[in-house]
């Protein structure tokens, strides 16, 4: 009997292999043998194949039957390949059209009843796929939303394996694959909470504004129930949607994970906020063979957010350092090594000691200095040198709350307000950055910052003199002048002022953690 | 050529044994009525082929007949609604 092909992707990260998936049947007794480094889930297909086929009416023939994944060097795992499996050697078994595999993708997971599953990782493998020059994929019918984000391609969606079976020309009775295409791209920013909620803090909102302006990572420390993670909720309310190449990114990301991505492509940057008891691997990235992205990479152009820093691990506080500044993280496993991108925007909230109650108004902390330095050591040195925005949090006064009970509301307090507030500053900076790689003023070096000419002489002076006077360090000065850049791209100033330098050497904090 | 029909010892039965040209076959049948279980070929498990190995082993030696060219065959017969399919498969094992 002929050797029949049938083609399916494996995927490492967001790289994938293009594998194709021979058949042969033999005369010789009936056995099912799955070779080319198949893992173990991959040899459950063996079980699910023959059952799925039997219950679609196309019981597989009482022969030796071999599929051969090649090549055999890319390792393979899950039940993706199920789909591209059962169809090899239903062709192979001479039920399909000569041929009508050729130049076909097949991707889904098979039920014993024959019905197609859906599999995590379809946006991934079609990009993959079509760098590799393929345009022509079945899906499971429920992946179709995700697979339509590809333009270019055509894509099907199946839900039995009968209908793949009678859309390559076997005599069986079935329905059609679908082919329509959901309309997806909606906008939704409305369910995020608002910073008109927030009571005071009129200081932490400008800094928040300026954090999203810049995309600068943020150190918010207060003592308890002052508002650090009511703002850091409303940060994604604030932040720019992200481009569609972005929400690609962003989506393939979690469909790798196996988050749900059928719905629709959110446009809405991501915030992912972890317990400080998760482990290094579901943070940074791992996986036992295969390398899986942690929630670091599924922040990626979004915010991760670590409420109470310091009781965080410091292995991973340290890890994040290497993804902070190249905006990816290698993660290497057994079975092969994977790249994936975490350009986050890192958000951390902290007490300024066990107690909680260091430097609050009228309420006085029990800790002593050694316990208060300890605790706020684990904010080690180079990571906070990482973090332009640093800032201590005060209980909102008794005025404040009383005017906000009144509905005294301050015009421009509301998230769409300031958003469109940083949506202008973003675009003046990526004005200004064009011709360079950056696009937003945190990840620009500073050697290129103090290359920069825009900027009064006062406001230089005013830099220099915090220099000669010791107060400001040569990389204080960098964080300085990146600051006062986006102050100056919210204030639609062209040109940098000593007033965005004051404003920038104020929400800069000391240089240590030991300011605290 | 037909040489043997239903051959048995102590260990168990050959069902079949003929001559093919100069080869000496031997042939595992089964016989099923429906595929409810399976088809008639998946009845042949492993153990069963060691066993009739054993077999042919001892046939030969009881009949000192040596350095023949040995080949086992399966054949399926199934029957279904008063229809006989036969299936041959050769060289099986």
């Amino acid at each position: 009997m002929p050797v029949t092909k049938a083609f399916c992707v494996s995927l490492i990260g967001l790289n994938g292999t293009i594998i194709e998936i021979e058949a042969e049947i033999s005369s010789n007794l009936p056995a099912f043998v799955l070779v080319g480094l198949p893992d173990a889930s991959l040899m459950e297909a063996k079980d699910r194949v023959r059952a799925a086929a039997m219950n679609s009416g196309m019981p597989l023939p009482g022969r030796r039957v071999t599929v051969n994944l090649s090549p055999a060097s890319v390792p393979k795992k899950g039940a993706s390949y199920d789909l591209a499996i059962a169809m090899s050697i239903l062709a192979a078994s001479g039920k399909t059209a000569i041929g009508a595999l050729d130049g076909w993708i097949h991707l889904g997971e098979l039920g014993l009843d024959g019905a197609v599953r859906g599999v995590p990782g379809v946006l991934p493998a079609l990009l993959a796929a079509k760098r590799a020059g393929w345009t022509r994929f079945i899906v499971p019918a429920v992946n179709m939303a995700e697979a339509a984000l590809v333009s270019g391609v055509q894509v099907l969606g199946a839900k039995a394996l009968v209908e793949v079976a009678k859309f390559h020309g076997a005599e069986v009775v079935a329905e059609d694959l679908v082919s329509e295409i959901p309309h997806l791209l909606e906008e939704s920013n409305g369910h995020l909470p608002d910073l008109a909620d927030v009571i005071g803090q009129e200081e932490a909102i400008e800094a928040l504004t300026l954090a999203a302006a810049g995309g600068h990572h943020m150190l918010m420390v207060g003592p308890p129930g002052v508002g650090k993670t009511m703002l850091a909720e409303r940060l994604p309310s604030i932040l720019p949607s992200l481009t569609f190449e972005e929400s690609l990114e962003t989506t393939a990301l979690r469909s790798i994970a196996g988050y749900e991505t059928s719905t629709n492509l959110s446009m809405k940057p991501p915030f992912e906020a972890p317990h400080h008891t998760a482990s290094m691997t579901s943070l940074i990235g791992g996986g036992s063979s295969l390398p899986k992205p942690g929630l670091i990479s599924l922040a990626n152009h979004g915010v991760l957010f670590l409420d109470e820093a310091p009781e965080f691990q410091r292995p991973f506080l340290e890890a994040l350092r290497q993804p902070i500044e190249s905006g990816e993280v290698l993660i290497t496993r057994s079975a092969g090594m994977a790249r994936f991108p975490a350009r986050f925007q890192l958000v951390l909230a902290a007490n300024p000691c066990p107690c909680g109650n260091f430097s609050a108004k009228a309420r006085s902390c029990v800790c002593g200095t050694t316990t208060r330095l300890s605790y706020m050591s684990k904010l080690t040195g180079p990571l906070l040198d990482r973090i332009d925005v640093r800032l201590f949090l005060q209980p909102p006064s008794a005025a404040q709350s009383a005017l906000a009970k009144i509905g005294a509301k301050e015009v421009g307090r509301s998230s769409s307000a300031i958003r469109s507030k940083v949506e202008a500053a973003r675009d003046r900076a990526r004005h200004r950055l064009s011709g360079t790689p950056w696009t937003v003023n945190a990840h620009v070096p500073g050697s290129y910052l103090r290359g920069m000419n825009h900027i009064t002489a006062g406001a230089r002076k005013l830099l220099d003199k915090g220099l000669d006077r010791g107060t400001l360090s040569m990389r204080g000065y960098d964080r300085c002048l990146r600051m006062a850049c986006t102050s100056a791209d919210l204030a639609g100033r062209e040109i940098i002022t000593d007033d965005d330098v004051s404003f920038a050497s104020m929400l800069r904090g000391g240089d240590g953690a030991a300011k605290w | 050529m037909l040489v043997e029909r239903n051959w048995r010892s102590a260990q168990g039965e050959i069902d079949l044994i003929a001559r093919d040209g100069d080869w000496l076959v031997f042939v595992e049948v089964k016989t099923r009525n429906g595929t409810g279980y399976g088809h008639p070929f998946e009845a042949i498990t492993q153990s069963k082929i060691t066993k009739i190995r054993g077999l042919v082993a001892e046939w030969c030696s009881v009949k000192h007949i040596f350095g023949a060219r040995i080949r086992l065959d399966a054949i399926a017969v199934l029957v279904s609604s008063g229809k006989v399919h036969i299936e041959h498969l050769k060289e099986v094992f």
